[in-house]
């Protein structure tokens, strides 16, 4: 459904984006992640026909964006960055402004309307001026028009940004429910958010794509070597020679008022630190394992990038 | 078509919902019929030439100016433009559409001013044939300068950059014919030809010089394109 080949864009003389390639199936749900400034909003720019590339090809729906971008963005539904909207509109006559403009047939339109604000829970809502209502109800015009064309293909630009957990719950429950049908590429730096909705994951990096798997496999390098967060009431020196010799322990360090402790490959070792801290006399204020962030494994995978290109 | 017409209506709709219309509308207004009051030939020739015969048409232009000056630039400012441009629409459709919009306000604001001849009539006889190629005139030249302040829309994501670059185009364009007298007959006659003012005294006299007529509707079709180049250009950057 989606294909891109070599895609590069260089805004002026910065590199956006850097020779990325990746092939989405169809009804395939995938997570494209990556820190803020990585290429993601930009690559879906080019895959929507915002942007045209500098170098190198997309295929959307079976049409290649460069030659028949009009054809394809009929069957791509397109959530951008921060939604923008037009604040002086009604919901209603947004929603039927972004139909008309999809060409969908005069007859239908009313129904898929009834039907979108059913499905994005907008009842109440259809004849509110946009710009006085809130940014989850923003948010939830923004895929109302996303979806309005029942297009094949939906690209959301951090579709959960700025809402609030109720609406963030609401939203990936809808995506779940749209992907059952439909190729989704949804962009997104909150890590959590890609394990509860997406079966893959493109990770890109300063333009590049550094991973792309499934998301088992992600989730094994994300809990492959664990770390544990301490906070111990006894001399830092003594403590942290104590704890190196427990078994399982692979790193320690400590910065200024807690410990931070490397694992071994799956190893879980909290009961001899407890045991370990016991036997110093010193006392356990709090223990929990770190989360390895979606910065750790940017920080792990462009450095295992780097030294397989040193070797 | 159908795209150009839906994105004509949203525009005239939302020309309608902002007070900006209204302003625009009211000071035209206000100064026209201030100038239709001093005007000498309102009372000696039961006539509009009067009000017509110059500052009437340059508040025209520049008023065009102001109402088209939104038409991309806000939509580029507040990122909407980045919808509209995903949507299965041409960039021409967008521009066309635009231009509608706008057309269908200045033939609002144009119909508002009928109550000057209205008067005339009221109060004497006036010519009607000067007076509906007036109108064809100030119809002619306000969808140049409306061409003209949607160009300047589409370079720049500022309302206030997008009104002084197309008064500055079209205050260009309106004193070049000052230009010619001072240029060889040759350069002058071709820079006069260029000029938006010196086409528009034929019309008021109650002439349709087809030469007129054909340099409104070029210049305008001219900067149409140019801007429907300038929105596909953004795709470039």
């Amino acid at each position: 459904m989606i294909r891109v080949e070599n895609l590069t864009k260089y805004y002026g003389k910065r590199l956006a984006v850097d020779d990325i390639s990746f092939n989405i199936g169809k009804g395939e749900i995938v997570g494209f992640l990556g820190p803020n400034g990585a290429g993601k909003t930009t690559t879906m720019r080019m895959l929507t026909g915002f942007l045209a590339p500098t170098r190198g090809n997309a295929w959307v729906a079976n049409y290649n964006m460069s030659q028949h971008s009009l054809e394809a963005r009929q069957h791509i539904g397109y959530f951008p960055e921060a939604m923008p909207l037009y604040t002086d509109m009604t919901v209603r006559s947004y929603l039927e402004f972004s139909a008309r403009l999809r060409g969908i047939d005069k007859n239908k339109i009313k129904k898929r309307m009834d039907e979108v604000v059913d499905i994005c829970h907008l009842e109440e809502y259809v004849d509110v001026i946009i710009g006085k209502l809130s940014k989850g109800f923003r948010q939830r015009v923004g895929v109302a028009q996303a979806i309005i064309h029942e297009p094949e293909v939906l690209i959301l630009d951090e579709p959960t940004i700025g809402i609030d957990p109720i609406q963030v719950a609401m939203t990936r429950q809808l995506i779940k429910e749209l992907g059952k049908e439909r190729t989704v590429l949804i962009s997104t730096h909150i890590l959590p958010e890609v394990s509860m909705t997406c079966e893959r994951v493109i990770i890109i990096h300063e333009g590049k794509i550094v991973a792309k798997d499934r998301i088992e496999n992600l989730s094994a390098l994300i809990s492959g070597s664990k770390r544990i967060r301490l906070e111990v009431e006894g001399p830092a020196e003594k403590v942290s020679e104590y704890l190196r010799k427990v078994k399982g322990i692979r790193a320690v360090s400590f910065q200024g008022s807690h410990y931070i402790v490397e694992c071994t490959k799956g190893q879980d070792p909290r009961g001899e630190i407890m045991k370990a801290i016991a036997q110093g006399n010193w006392t356990l204020l709090s223990m929990e394992s770190v989360e390895m962030s979606l910065e750790d494994i940017f920080l792990k995978l462009t450095h295992e990038a780097e030294e397989e290109a040193g070797q | 078509m159908r795209n150009m017409a839906t994105i004509a209506l949203k525009e005239f709709k939302s020309y309608l919902t902002s007070p900006m219309a209204y302003v625009v509308t009211g000071i035209f207004l206000a100064l026209t019929g201030f100038l239709f009051s001093i005007s000498s030939s309102t009372y000696y020739e039961t006539s509009i030439s009067g009000l017509w015969e110059f500052w009437g048409i340059l508040l025209l232009i520049l008023l065009a100016a102001v109402l088209t000056m939104r038409l991309v630039a806000e939509e580029r400012k507040m990122g909407t433009l980045e919808v509209l441009l995903t949507a299965p629409v041409r960039d021409s459709e967008v521009i066309m559409g635009k231009f509608l919009g706008s057309l269908g306000i200045l033939i609002v604001m144009l119909a508002l001013t009928l109550y000057y001849p209205i008067l005339l009539w009221i109060f004497g006889d006036p010519d009607w044939g000067p007076i509906a190629t007036t109108y064809l005139g100030l119809l002619l030249l306000g969808s140049t300068a409306l061409a003209v302040g949607l160009f300047a829309s589409s370079l720049t994501s500022n309302q206030i950059v997008a009104a002084v670059v197309a008064g500055g185009i079209l205050f260009a364009l309106w004193f070049a014919s000052m230009l010619a007298s001072f240029l060889p007959e040759s350069i002058g006659d071709i820079i006069s030809y260029l000029s938006l003012y010196s086409h528009f005294p034929d019309f008021v006299s109650g002439v349709i010089d087809t030469r007129g007529v054909i340099y409104y509707l070029s210049i305008t079709a001219l900067f149409l394109f140019l801007a429907i180049r300038s929105l596909e250009s953004s795709r470039w950057r």
